[in-house]
C-alpha cells in the first residue's frame, strides 16, 4: 500500500514537473495611482482600462504568458503608496508597477522597487529626477517628464514674446522639479523669472497666490502644478480678471481631461506640451475609440495611453525572453526599439527614459471645435532627439 | 477632572478600574496575557506578512501610549500626532542624514517626542476638559505646518529612502523578519512600561486625580505635576512608536503629523476599550487590519471606519476589551 502511494506520488510529481516545461510565464501587473482624488481623471481607473486593453491586444495566452492585473489607490500619500508597493512585491507576487501619478509617491515606489529588484514603469508621475539624480536600474519613465514639458511649453512661450515669468508651484517633488526645469528653459530661451510662490498640494483657494502673481507684473504666469490644482488656478485667474488684463497663463502640465473639464471657453489659446493626443493618427484614433467604448465615452489622456504602451513593451520583452527575471527584462526592454502605435518610434535610454516625439498643442477656440472631444491643434512637433533632457545633463549615476 | 464632556466620559469608565481592585487573580491573569502575547508575537511573522504586523505593532504602541493619558488621567489629547510624527521625522532624518544606527535614531526620535511633550504638556495642563483638548490640537497643528514648511522634512514628499541600517552596527535589519523581532521587542518593552506605570503608586494617584481631582488636591498631591509627568510619559511612548514606524517604512511623511492621525488614535482607543491596558492594541489591530484589507475601497475605508465607530459607541461603549473585562469581572 505504502509503495503504491509512493509510486503515485512520484508519478504525480513527474507529471507536474513535465507540465511545467510547457507552463506559461505568469506575470502580474499592478496599476497604482490616484483612484479618487485630484489626479483620478488624469490616470485613475482609466489607466486600469488601458492596461487591460494592452493585454487584450497582446494576446498573451498564445505567446506563453499569463497576465494578471491588480490595481490600488495610493491617495497621493507617499506612505500609502510605498506600503502598497511593498505588499505587492513581497506578498502578492507583483512583477511590475505601472503609472503612479504624483511624483512624491512615484519616488517612494521607486525606492521600494529598487530594494526588491522589480520593475517600475512610470506614466503618470512627472518628476525628471526619476531618470536624473534619483534614477535606478529598475525604472522606465514612459510618457513625459517635467524637463520635456518645461522645454516644450517654456521655451515656446518665451520665444513667442512671454519673456518675464512668475511661477506658481505645487509644493512637492513634481512642482519643484517642474519649477526648476521651467526656469532653466525660460532663461535659456532669453526670458527671466521675476518671482515664484509655492502652494500646498490640492488647494481650493488660489486667491492669495494669484494676487501675488498679478502684483509681479510678469507677462506669463507659469503653473507648475497639475490636475484639479491647475483647473482651479485657471478658473480663479479668469475670475480675478488676470487673463483679461494682459497677463497670460502657461499650463506646464495639462492633460486633455483637464481641458475637457475646463471647457474650451475657459481654456482657449492655452499652449501645452503633451506626448499623446487622441486625434493624432489613425492608430491613436482607433485606440481611443476602443478606449472610450470601454470607459464610459471618455478619451484617453496621455498618462493612460502611456500605461497601454508600456504594458505592451514589457510584454514584448517577456515574450522574447520567455522569462520575467528583472535584470534580463530590463536589458531586453532597453535593447528592443520602441515602435509604438501611440507614441511613435523611440527607445529606452540607459537612465530609464523612454524617448519619443513630443507635441506642442494649442487649445482650440470654441468655434473651431468640431466635436465634444475636438480640443487641440498641433503647433509644433518636438523631435525625439530634442524632446527629452540630454543623457549627460541628468546626473544619473547609471550614465557613464 | 472637574468640568467638560471629557471629564464625564472618564467618570463613566471609572467603575471598571475603581470598583474592581487589581487583586491577585487579576495580576495572574495579566501575567498570562503578557505571556500569551509574547508567544503570539513569536509565531505571528511565520503566518502573517511581517511588514503588516510591524505596522500593527507601531500603532498598537501609539494607541496604548495615548490611552495611558486618556484612560488613566482622563486627559483627552487631540494632538498626539505631533509627537508621533515629529519623532518619526527626527528618527528618519537622524538615520538618513546624520547616519545614526537605527537604535540611536529611534532614541533621538523618542527624545524629541519627550521634549515636545514637556513643552506642550506644560502649556496644555493649565486648562481642563475641552480646552485642554483644543490646546493640544492647536499645538499639534502648529507642528503640522512647521513640518509642511521646514526644509528637512521634505514637505509633501516626506523623508524618503531612510536606511534601516544595522542594529548596534551589527545586525542587518534589511530582512523583514529580523526587523520584526526588534519592533516586537520595542513594543513589548513599551507595553510592560505602560502596565508598570498604571499599576505603580504613581498610577494609583493618577486614577485618584481622574476620579476626583479636588479630593486629590486636598490629600496634598500636586495634581499638575502628576498630570505633566503622565503627559510626558505618554508623549515619549508615542514618540517611540513614531520613530520605530519611520525605520520600518523607511519613510516619514505628513500623514503622521496630520490631525487625522490624532483622530485615528482616539478611534483605536475607543474601539479597543478605554481605560484598559490591552484595549488600545486590539483597537489598533482592528483599525489597521481594516485599512489594510479594505485598501481597494479607496476613500470608502473612512466611511466604513465611521460606521464601525458608530456601531461601537451604540452597541458596546466599553470597547472590545472593555466588554471582556465586564464579562470576566476583572480589569484588563
Amino acid at each position: 500500500m505504502k509503495r503504491k502511494t509512493l509510486t503515485a506520488a512520484v508519478a504525480v510529481t513527474a507529471l507536474l514537473a513535465g507540465g511545467s516545461a510547457f507552463a506559461q510565464v505568469p506575470v502580474k501587473l499592478g496599476v497604482l495611482n490616484d483612484m479618487s482624488g485630484l489626479y483620478a481623471d488624469i490616470s485613475g481607473p482609466g489607466s486600469v482600462v488601458a492596461a487591460r486593453l494592452a493585454v487584450e491586444d497582446f494576446k498573451p495566452e498564445s505567446k506563453g504568458i499569463k497576465v494578471e492585473i491588480v490595481s490600488a489607490d495610493h491617495q497621493n500619500k507617499p506612505d500609502v503608496g510605498s506600503t502598497i508597493a511593498r505588499k505587492w512585491y513581497d506578498q502578492d507576487g507583483v512583477d511590475v508597477i505601472l503609472d503612479v501619478t504624483t511624483s512624491s509617491v512615484a519616488l517612494a515606489v521607486s525606492d521600494v522597487t529598487k530594494e526588491k529588484n522589480k520593475i517600475f514603469m512610470i506614466s503618470g508621475g512627472g518628476t525628471s529626477d526619476l531618470t536624473g539624480a534619483k534614477c535606478t536600474a529598475n525604472n522606465v519613465h514612459w510618457t513625459y517628464d517635467t524637463w520635456a514639458l518645461a522645454n516644450g511649453t517654456g521655451s515656446a512661450v518665451t520665444k513667442a514674446g512671454g519673456d518675464s515669468w512668475f511661477m506658481l508651484t505645487a509644493d512637492y517633488a513634481f512642482g519643484a522639479a517642474l519649477d526648476r526645469d521651467t526656469s532653466e528653459a525660460v532663461k535659456k530661451a532669453g526670458g527671466k523669472i521675476v518671482g515664484s510662490v509655492k502652494h500646498p498640494l490640492s488647494t481650493a483657494d488660489f486667491s492669495s497666490f494669484l494676487l501675488q502673481a498679478q502684483a509681479s507684473k510678469a507677462k506669463v504666469i507659469g503653473m507648475a502644478n497639475a490636475g484639479s490644482d491647475t483647473i482651479n488656478t485657471i478658473k480663479q485667474a479668469a475670475e480675478f480678471g488676470i487673463t483679461q488684463s494682459g497677463q497670460s497663463l502657461a499650463g506646464l502640465l495639462i492633460f486633455s481631461s483637464d481641458v475637457k473639464s475646463l471647457g474650451l471657453q475657459a481654456a482657449q489659446g492655452l499652449k501645452l506640451t503633451e506626448a499623446f493626443y487622441w486625434d493624432q493618427t489613425d492608430a491613436t484614433r482607433a485606440f481611443s475609440k476602443r478606449f472610450a467604448a470601454a470607459f464610459g465615452g471618455k478619451m484617453p489622456t496621455s498618462a493612460q495611453a502611456g500605461v497601454y504602451s508600456s504594458v505592451l513593451h514589457y510584454l514584448k520583452a517577456v515574450e522574447a525572453l520567455k522569462d520575467k527575471d528583472t535584470t534580463k527584462v530590463m536589458a531586453k526592454m532597453k535593447e528592443l526599439p520602441i515602435d509604438d502605435a501611440l507614441f511613435g518610434k523611440g527607445s529606452i535610454r540607459v537612465d530609464g527614459r523612454a524617448i519619443h516625439p513630443m507635441y506642442l498643442y494649442e487649445v482650440k477656440k470654441p468655434e473651431e471645435s468640431k466635436g465634444e472631444w475636438d480640443m487641440y491643434k498641433v503647433v509644433a512637433t518636438i523631435p525625439t532627439e530634442e524632446a527629452f533632457r540630454p543623457l549627460k545633463d541628468g546626473g544619473c549615476p547609471l550614465v557613464k | 477632572m472637574s468640568s467638560g464632556t471629557v471629564a464625564s466620559e472618564g467618570a463613566d469608565e471609572a467603575p471598571i478600574g475603581a470598583v474592581q481592585q487589581t487583586g491577585k487573580s487579576a495580576k495572574k491573569l495579566h501575567g498570562m496575557i503578557f505571556i500569551g502575547l509574547a508567544g503570539l508575537l513569536l509565531i505571528a511573522p511565520f503566518v502573517l506578512y511581517p511588514v503588516f504586523l510591524m505596522k500593527v505593532l507601531c500603532f498598537a504602541l501609539f494607541a496604548s501610549a495615548f490611552s495611558l493619558l486618556l484612560g488613566y488621567a482622563g486627559l483627552l489629547s487631540f494632538g498626539h500626532a505631533a509627537y508621533f510624527g515629529m519623532a518619526s521625522y527626527i528618527a528618519a532624518h537622524a538615520a538618513k542624514v546624520w547616519g545614526f544606527t537605527p537604535e540611536l535614531a529611534i532614541l533621538s526620535g523618542t527624545l524629541v517626542g519627550t521634549l515636545l511633550g514637556v513643552v506642550f504638556g506644560w502649556l496644555a495642563i493649565k486648562r481642563q476638559g475641552i480646552y485642554f483638548a483644543m490646546i493640544t490640537l492647536a499645538l499639534s497643528q502648529m507642528v503640522f505646518f512647521f513640518c509642511v514648511q521646514a526644509k528637512f522634512t521634505g514637505g509633501e514628499d516626506g523623508i524618503q529612502a531612510v536606511p534601516r541600517g544595522h542594529l548596534f552596527g551589527l545586525i542587518d535589519l534589511a530582512n523583514d523578519r529580523v526587523l520584526y523581532f526588534v519592533v516586537a521587542a520595542i513594543f513589548l518593552f513599551g507595553m510592560i512600561a505602560i502596565y508598570r506605570i498604571i499599576h505603580s503608586p504613581f498610577g494609583q494617584v493618577m486614577k485618584a486625580i481622574r476620579d476626583n481631582e479636588p479630593r486629590a488636591v486636598s490629600l496634598g498631591y500636586r495634581v499638575n505635576q502628576y498630570k505633566l509627568a503622565l503627559f510626558v510619559l505618554s508623549t515619549a511612548l508615542a514618540g517611540l512608536a513614531g520613530a520605530t514606524k519611520a525605520i520600518v517604512f523607511q519613510l516619514a511623511s505628513l500623514t503622521d503629523v496630520h490631525w487625522s492621525m490624532s483622530g485615528e488614535v482616539v478611534l483605536m482607543t475607543l474601539v479597543g476599550g478605554l481605560g484598559t491596558v490591552f484595549g488600545p492594541m486590539v483597537g489598533a489591530a482592528v483599525i489597521v487590519t481594516m485599512q489594510n484589507y479594505l485598501a481597494t475601497l479607496g476613500a470608502w475605508v473612512l466611511v466604513v471606519q465611521g460606521f464601525i465607530f458608530v456601531a461601537c459607541v451604540l452597541a458596546f461603549r466599553e470597547g472590545i476589551v472593555g466588554l471582556f473585562a465586564k464579562r470576566l469581572k476583572q480589569p484588563l
